[in-house]
């Protein structure tokens, strides 16, 4: 390792690791740099966890630069329908339709197209492959010490899977029919019937095929993830001792692995009939002018296959972040995450209940309404550690010295619009309520919220905090605070004003609103809208430079350990080779949240329980 | 040259974002981390207590300024019986949530600010706190428990379908893209069968029109209902999904192919009450929601107001292809007798559309109503030509009377109008006729004359056969020598291959 070659500077940790380590004889064999040997393994097909990481940061933030960029065209459609849009002409080409006066609009097809792609392309390829995707690899070796994940070469193709999705995907954009455009729910029979929607034709069939891709990818890294923390854990890493970044991403691995194969047998017999004639979804159809002779089929049962994933989904959307928040608070208010067993116990809760509320997105589909009574208790009862988790992070705030930076600014935004978010929940989670709020904005807000941009600050706050780690150099701290500032208040600017939009009835998905007069009556709350929605975007431009430019230009890291923590990733030299660390794997003597403890600014835990020290959870 | 032009608008604000961003750097440099990091401590805990003064009065101006356009207060007062249930019930979620929403955004953001770090500050060091946990463990779960119980008994009574000894009015609504399709029943109160492989450009909905539910069913455009009588809307969808929404009366439900789905709601305020609450004026004589008094046309202010113009409206809530966001229908909520009044003047879609057209399966079968009609029609005519004094309106065409084609045989429905003339001659027994038969002008005139006194001959016979006296008959063939119309269409021909009779003495 040429930096630890450089530099053999040895601090406490080195020794630490030395006289308590655990030998496996990793560096004698050299098996290690056999997969770095040349560019193309070192970089591109790499098998390095760290490197893998960073794929899938980069892509994911390139889809979510797409992706934002398709809801600014959108929102540009909602605020100012009547504006001529013929300057977007060049990029979307016969999707915007010049009139005889040269005002340049939107094509329906295409807006449902965007709402369509955007809720895709955010939902899978950013929030989950780009957040637990990039989070999950990078600190699940590093935290648990181990010198990588359990099967590298999975891991590997975990990532090129994602990517293969990705291309598919990006290359559905460009058909001639447009890309899928009946929501990203796929509902049939509107996904199943070329007839009913252009984009429901060849667009459809690339969007399975990617997502099937994309399931494959969220297999493999999940099967690695779970096997890695089951079996990787250090000498005296227990897993009451494991970070709740570990334990967060662990059961988002396990959510994963149960729900994600129950949607791929949903999209099989959706395929089947589009293409094969069956009727697993269809029955009684009618539609250009003629009767199909698919009979017996029920949508519903698309429904239910679809949510059985898709609730699992949005936890394992936020329970990642969640667990990087609990770790950034802890560190940089220097104090130990409160009350860490009921953080563990109540991410387990979430995850337990997730498998058991999925009808409560059908509350209205036509479902028998008896059944809706079991799903709205157990919706309900998430709202019980969801508060736990809430209250226990504004308890490790209480008393602390906190350290404001990007990422604690960002962990505590994230707080903030989890509980803004997570509120709504309980309305739409009532059966009753939702009657009327179902598929309208009050839908939109709450979502958007508590996934969408609490799932981002978690990921911009490990962004932060971890960047450090995956590249030796510091972020821009002006920059990044600016960054946070400008999403808070943008992102509120942009969701708060649709839940009165939602609670006055205006449905989600419309292309227009001046059809309705009760829907109407909102235009300028909705230019209000689409111009926060820009500025916001604008702020994320910031947080790109910021990104490329530090990984070049950024402050260099100095010392191994900057934020003070006591996990075991800041104990590798400052840019960790293949293996992790030099010579022996830490060992593990103690939680991962004494911080503060008897006086100490923070101890680690690779340091041994002193006598007469008792642990402290 | 204007994407040039960007392009070096961006790389120059990318240029100036970065140079802002290492003023810190050097700032650092010249200071020293720790003491930069301790002014950023001060900065943004400073802006965190700021920002949650400034987030909660936003969120509270924001509801105060559009609190005529939420549901649940003025102008949004539920429609429907049901509707203040779950009104209700989303106020007190409203109630319990804004507690802990305030409560906690404000313990966050001033945490933050309080425990900003600080020289010299140690953190207390405190793992948990079992007490604490249980209590806010337990006052969520009481909470939610309540909330559980008051929405569960709001849904399953809103949810019930109708009883069977219950009274209430079944329309149906069928969505397609991209429009709803209603259905009434008719005065037998019943919906017809219907089968969706029966669909056609004439016939929407698929309607079995051997049902004979089906023959009174009709078709209106708006959806009119009584106030005060339960409704249940069956729900059907043709293609895709829709769903069936109608905001102000708090009903939405899937349109699922395949599978009828309901929802039972009674409406309480008609149309013209709701014009009235929105056009309601205070105390003092202004408007109590004002953006309810502008003109319809915002460049007219001599249109109507909007309030005046207000109407109930049912839409579309299901994602269903690109015309989704424009199935509207008017629905009009009105008083009993307004009601009564406007199915009185529905007509069957059966009736006006299908009957006697290749698709109508009783072609050769005659409705009592319709021979009723036929009836008082003919009487009518009869009437009238016996009250005038023109001899051309002495003339009177048999309607209805047809013959097997190229004979003289009469087609089995002849005979109702038949009839209809035996009462006439029975009820004015000085009436003397002459029978006339007609055709057109295709073929040979002689033949044509020929068929035509057949014809006549044929009527002659039945007539007397039904008792009425040889000596006030006669039948006349005139052939094609009296045309009514051009012989050059079809439908001219149509016209002039007819039955007259004549009446002579009355």
């Amino acid at each position: 390792m040429a930096n630890t070659a450089i530099k053999p500077v040895v601090t406490e940790e080195d020794l630490l690791i030395e006289e308590y380590g655990y030998d496996d004889h990793f560096h004698e064999h050299h098996h290690g740099d056999k997969y770095q040997s040349n560019f193309i393994t070192t970089y591109i097909f790499s098998q390095d966890h760290k490197i893998i990481a960073k794929q899938f940061l980069i892509t994911g933030m390139f889809w979510a630069v797409i992706g934002a960029l398709m809801s600014l065209v959108f929102r540009l459609q909602l605020g100012f329908p009547e504006e001529n849009m013929a300057w977007l002409r060049p990029v979307l080409g016969k999707w915007i339709t010049i009139n005889d006066a040269g005002i340049g609009t939107l094509a329906p097809e295409f807006y449902y197209a965007l709402v369509t792609m955007h809720g895709t392309i955010l939902v899978f390829f950013v929030l989950t492959a780009g957040l637990s995707g990039t989070f999950s690899n990078l600190l699940i070796p590093l935290q648990i010490g181990a010198r990588d994940m359990a099967s590298p070469f999975l891991n590997m193709l975990s990532y090129w899977f994602f990517f293969l999705a990705g291309l598919v995907m990006f290359f559905s954009l460009f058909l001639s029919t447009g890309p899928f455009s009946g929501g990203w729910t796929a509902y049939p029979p509107l996904s199943a019937l070329p007839q009913a929607s252009s984009g429901s034709g060849a667009g459809m069939t690339l969007w399975i095929l990617s997502l099937v891709f994309f399931v494959v990818s969220v297999l493999l890294g999940g099967i690695n993830y779970i096997t890695t923390v089951l079996n990787l854990r250090t000498k005296g890493m227990s897993m009451w001792r494991l970070p709740l970044t570990i334990w967060a991403f662990f059961v988002t691995a396990i959510l994963g692995l149960l729900s994600f194969p129950v949607l791929v047998s949903g999209f099989l017999l959706l395929m089947f009939d589009r293409s094969m004639g069956t009727s697993f979804y269809l029955s009684e159809i009618f539609i250009g002018g003629q009767a199909l002779d698919h009979v017996g089929g029920s949508p519903i049962l698309y429904q239910h296959l679809f949510w059985f994933l898709g609730h699992p989904e949005v936890y394992i959307i936020i329970l990642p972040a969640m667990g990087l928040v609990s770790e950034v608070l802890s560190v940089h208010s220097r104090k130990p995450i409160f009350g860490y067993r009921a953080m563990v116990y109540s991410i387990l809760a979430i995850g337990f209940l997730s498998f058991i509320v999925w009808a409560h997105h059908m509350f209205m589909s036509g479902v028998n309404p008896f059944i809706s009574n079991f799903f709205v208790i157990f919706t309900l009862i998430i709202a019980v550690p969801s508060a736990v988790k809430v209250f226990n992070w504004i308890a490790t705030l209480y008393g602390g010295n906190i350290r404001f930076n990007s990422a604690s600014l960002f962990a505590i935004g994230f707080v903030s619009m989890f509980i803004s978010g997570g509120l709504t929940g309980i309305f739409l989670g009532n059966s009753a309520i939702d009657i009327q709020l179902h598929d309208t904005y009050f839908v939109v807000a709450h979502f958007h919220i508590v996934m969408g941009v609490a799932a981002f600050f978690g990921m911009f706050a490990g962004i932060y905090n971890w960047f450090p780690k995956m590249y030796g150099r510091f972020m821009n701290e002006t920059l990044g605070r600016l960054h946070f500032w400008g999403t808070l208040i943008g992102a509120y600017a942009v969701f708060w004003p649709m839940h009165y939009l939602g609670m006055s009835g205006v449905p989600r998905r419309y292309y227009r609103f001046d059809s309705f007069e009760a829907f109407g009556q909102f235009a300028t709350m909705n230019q209000f809208i689409t111009i926060a929605a820009i500025a916001t975007f604008a702020f994320q431009v910031i947080f790109v430079v910021n990104f490329f430019y530090s990984i070049w230009k950024g402050r260099k890291m100095t010392t191994r350990n900057p934020w003070g923590a006591t996990t075991l990733e800041w104990t590798t030299p400052i840019n960790p080779g293949h293996g992790n660390w030099p010579g022996k794997i830490p060992a593990v003597q103690r939680w991962a949240y004494d911080y503060g403890k008897d006086g100490k600014e923070f101890i680690p835990q690779i340091k041994p329980v002193e006598e007469g020290e008792s642990e402290a959870h | 040259m204007t994407v040039l032009l960007a392009i070096l608008c961006i790389i120059l604000l990318a240029i100036i974002v970065v140079q802002i961003g290492r003023v810190n750097e050097l700032a650092a440099k010249i200071r020293g981390e720790e003491e930069i990091q301790l002014v950023a401590n001060r900065r943004h805990g400073a802006f965190s207590l700021a920002f949650m003064i400034l987030f909660l009065l936003a969120s509270i101006i924001s509801a105060w300024y559009y609190k005529d356009t939420m549901l649940w207060y003025g102008p949004h007062t539920a429609a429907s019986e049901h509707g203040g249930s779950l009104d209700y019930m989303f106020n007190i979620t409203l109630f319990f949530t804004g507690i802990v929403f305030v409560i906690t955004q404000i313990l966050l953001f001033y945490f933050a600010w309080k425990y900003r770090g600080e020289k010299g500050r140690k953190a207390v060091f405190m793992p948990h706190d079992n007490r604490l946990e249980v209590v806010w463990t337990a006052i969520p779960a009481v909470v939610m428990t309540f909330l559980v119980v008051g929405g569960l008994d709001a849904w399953n009574e809103v949810m019930a379908d109708v009883g069977p000894d219950e009274e209430a009015i079944e329309v149906e609504a069928t969505g397609f893209q991209f429009a709803w399709q209603l259905r009434y029943p008719g005065p037998d109160g019943l919906l017809g069968a219907k089968d969706f492989e029966q669909i056609t450009a004439t016939n929407p909905l698929g309607q079995d029109w051997t049902d004979k539910k089906n023959i009174d069913d009709f078709h209106p455009s708006e959806l009119v209902l009584p106030v005060g009588k339960k409704v249940r809307v069956r729900i059907t969808a043709r293609d895709v999904l829709h769903n069936f929404y109608l905001p102000h009366f708090r009903v939405k439900m899937d349109a699922v192919p395949g599978m009828p789905t309901y929802f039972v709601f009674t409406p309480t305020i008609t149309t013209e009450e709701y014009r009235q609450r929105l056009g309601a004026l205070k105390a003092d004589g202004t408007p109590k929601y004002p953006e309810w008094h502008e003109p319809v046309d915002p460049n007219d202010p001599e249109s109507p107001k909007k309030y005046e113009n207000f109407n109930y409206e049912l839409a579309c809530a299901e994602l269903c292809g690109s015309g989704h966001y424009a199935m509207r229908r008017l629905v009009r909520i009105v008083s009993e007798g307004e009601y009564e009044a406007w199915l009185g003047q529905q007509q069957s879609y059966y009736m006006s559309t299908i009957r006697n057209t290749d698709a109508d399966p009783w072609k050769d079968v005659l409705f009592d109503s319709e021979i009723k009609e036929r009836a008082a029609e003919f009487n009518d005519r009869v009437t009238k030509a016996l009250s005038s004094e023109s001899a051309a309106d002495k003339v009177l065409a048999l309607e209805h009377v047809s013959y097997q084609p190229g004979s003289a045989e009469l087609t089995a429905l002849s005979r109702y109008q038949l009839d209809n003339l035996v009462t006439v001659m029975n009820n004015y027994p000085n009436m003397v006729i002459e029978i006339g038969g007609h055709t057109d002008n295709t073929g040979d005139a002689a033949a044509n004359l020929q068929l035509s006194q057949e014809r006549a001959r044929k009527v002659y016979d039945y007539l007397a056969g039904k008792g009425v006296a040889g000596a006030r008959l006669s039948a006349v063939g005139y052939g094609q020598t009296r045309p009514i119309d051009t012989n050059d269409t079809p439908e001219g021909r149509e016209k002039n291959r007819r039955t007259e009779f004549r009446i002579v003495a009355q």
